[in-house]
């Protein structure tokens, strides 16, 4: 008579990253922000295509024409296709957030990583400066940024990611802190790696999920800022397509056409609000702790 | 108690300095020669380089940092280039403006976010929780300038119970100065009140779980006085301090709401500033928004002391 032994069934491992992947897919709400997202990105990617008019083609037969199956969110007062308008303002609004945020992250988590790796005197000088950034409202500083250097979306975009770098250095060098103390940290120091390579090599790495964190939610604020400058006229310029300088536009024509006013301004709201369930989504699932 | 506040006070001199080397540098990020640019196309070389003199511009910049820097302390910001009034005085007649946009705002916010934070916390995981969050998630993404547009088109255009646009004084007419700010103020409060919801609604859930709210259960007490007497007081401690550095999101959603609004206020000051081109305007705008900013959170941790009965005693 021979006895089995029945084994548990070994449990598979997985890896963190993997384990985050479920968390996030787990999030309905988060998946809706990254669907739309992928939406919106590939309808401003293939905007020749998909548009049904040219965006800056004027006509004067077809001057604030009500919402029809002409012309889905109607015309402006030059006679241009709203639509086709919002589908290529797409691109400046994604550009923006894209742009201004690596702008910020590659000013903000190499300075928050020497300030939290350095310490001491580089830390307190590199702060400080940060204080002082953080001391001007965010939009005031990137309006005043865009004053000076000049309208155009470059430099829109300039002015964002230079004025939003603060936030950045300080989750970077927040999370650099909290990477220090790690055992691996001190196993690396010990094996006699020099200091660049441990924050490099060891550090870095490892400050990488609250920076993308950092990075989504960020694209919100920045599309919100871009079209906050364009709506100021600091932004995109005439005749190019931008959702804030439509809705610059639509203001002198509330009364006669209002459809100018709603579609580019729900296109921001819809954008906008993925980048933030999506950066809520990734913030529980590469940090469950903070839920 | 004394110690924390000195050096908190002690913080803001160098923060505020470098704002002042920030604000300074920014007229260096100008194209072109504010000279050539003052004197005009027609001007000759005598009349620019006695600009130039005038503003010390001839000098080394920390020779110029210097003379602005004294100015700024003694007052003077300079004058505008557009019509030659001082910055100082303009931002003296806007100022309240703003002011008086801001505080109905920010109560606004605090009036709807803190009690909608509050049954949200309560109410968790209900309808009421979603429809908060939900709420408080589309107030975060809701561009303010759009908001205003759409309010107008509602309430202005088809309803016609308020006025789109224009500001009349509270010591004119307070009636008319309500009607003509209680939608700029909607608007710019929204967002704050989306903030302070999900703020109250964290330290609510994390005050309902420390033992002391079990405690103050067992002991009997009706619901009610638990929430509010034991867990809101000890949750609105870190609001207050997280709500404060909203009041840089407030002056910066002034400026689109007063654009919106047609609004005379500091917002639209700067906004006209920068159409003009008028540099030492948009220079002033921003080193007194800073110093409000600094100097309100300062009061934030003053209060916050204050509130907060472990560093009161300390």
């Amino acid at each position: 008579m021979s006895a089995t032994l029945a084994l548990p069934a070994a449990r598979e491992v997985q890896s963190p990253g993997r384990l985050a992947l479920r968390r996030f897919l787990g999030r309905k709400l988060a998946v809706f922000g990254l669907a739309v997202i992928v939406f919106v990105v590939l309808v401003a990617a293939a905007a020749p295509l998909v548009a049904p008019y040219d965006p800056i083609a004027t006509s004067w037969t077809a001057i604030r024409k009500a919402p029809s199956w002409a012309h889905w969110m109607g015309t402006d007062q030059n006679g241009r296709d709203v639509l086709s308008r919002v589908i290529f303002g797409a691109r400046s609004s994604l550009l923006a957030g894209v742009v201004s945020v690596l702008i910020a992250g590659g000013i903000g988590v190499p300075a928050g990583l020497l300030a939290g790796f350095a310490g001491g005197f580089v830390d307190a000088i590199l702060s400080r400066i940060v204080d002082a950034m953080l001391a001007v409202p965010f939009l005031i500083l990137a309006i005043a940024l865009a004053a000076f250097l000049g309208p155009s979306l470059r430099n829109a975009m300039i002015a964002i990611g230079v004025s939003y770098f603060p936030q950045f250095m300080r989750v970077a060098r927040a999370a650099t802190l909290d990477a220090m103390s790690n055992d691996y940290v001190e196993a690396a120091r010990a094996l006699g790696n020099p200091g660049w390579r441990v924050a490099l090599r060891h550090i870095a790495p490892n400050i990488l999920p609250p920076v993308l964190v950092q990075g989504t939610l960020a694209s919100a604020v920045a599309i919100l800022a871009e079209a906050a400058l364009s709506f100021l006229g600091q932004g995109q310029q005439p005749p190019a397509p931008s959702w804030g300088s439509m809705l610059n536009e639509a203001q002198q024509f509330l009364t006669q056409a209002p459809w100018l006013a709603i579609f580019p301004g729900i296109a921001i709201f819809l954008c906008v609000l993925s980048f933030n369930l999506m950066g809520d989504g990734l913030r529980d699932a590469l940090d469950p702790r903070g839920r | 108690m004394s110690g924390h506040l000195g050096a908190r006070l002690a913080q803001v001199i160098p923060t505020l300095l470098l704002v002042s080397v920030l604000v300074f540098g920014l007229q260096q990020l100008m194209p072109g020669d504010p000279a050539l640019v003052l004197a005009g196309d027609s001007a000759d070389a005598q009349t620019v380089a006695q600009i130039r003199n005038e503003l010390w511009l001839d000098r080394s910049l920390p020779a110029q940092y210097a003379h602005w820097l004294g100015n700024v302390l003694h007052g003077n910001l300079g004058y505008s280039w557009r019509n030659r009034e001082e910055v100082t005085t303009l931002i003296a007649q806007k100022l309240p403006v703003t002011m008086q946009l801001g505080v109905m705002a920010f109560t606004l916010a605090v009036v709807i976010g803190v009690p909608a934070g509050v049954i949200a916390a309560v109410k968790r995981n209900t309808i009421w929780d979603t429809l908060a969050n939900a709420i408080g998630l589309a107030g975060l993404s809701t561009p303010t300038f759009w908001l205003g547009i759409m309010m107008i088109l509602l309430i202005s255009v088809d309803l016609g119970w308020l006025p789109p646009s224009g500001y009349v004084p509270l010591t004119e007419d307070w009636v008319r100065s309500l009607a003509t700010t209680i939608m700029p103020a909607i608007v710019l409060g929204s967002g704050i009140a989306a903030v302070l919801m999900r703020h109250t609604r964290s330290a609510m859930l994390g005050a309902l779980g420390q033992d002391f709210v079990r405690t103050a259960r067992a002991k009997g007490l009706r619901e009610r006085v638990v929430v509010v007497r034991h867990a809101l007081r000890n949750a609105l401690i870190p609001v207050v301090t997280l709500g404060a550095l909203e009041l840089g999101t407030l002056l910066s959603g002034a400026v689109l709401t007063e654009q919106v609004f047609s609004i005379p206020g500091f917002g639209k000051m700067i906004v006209d500033a920068v159409f003009n081109r008028d540099y030492p305007v948009v220079q002033g705008v921003v080193l007194v928004t800073a110093t409000l900013f600094v100097l309100l959170n300062l009061l934030a941790d003053i209060l916050y002391v204050y509130i907060n009965p472990r560093l009161r005693a300390a």
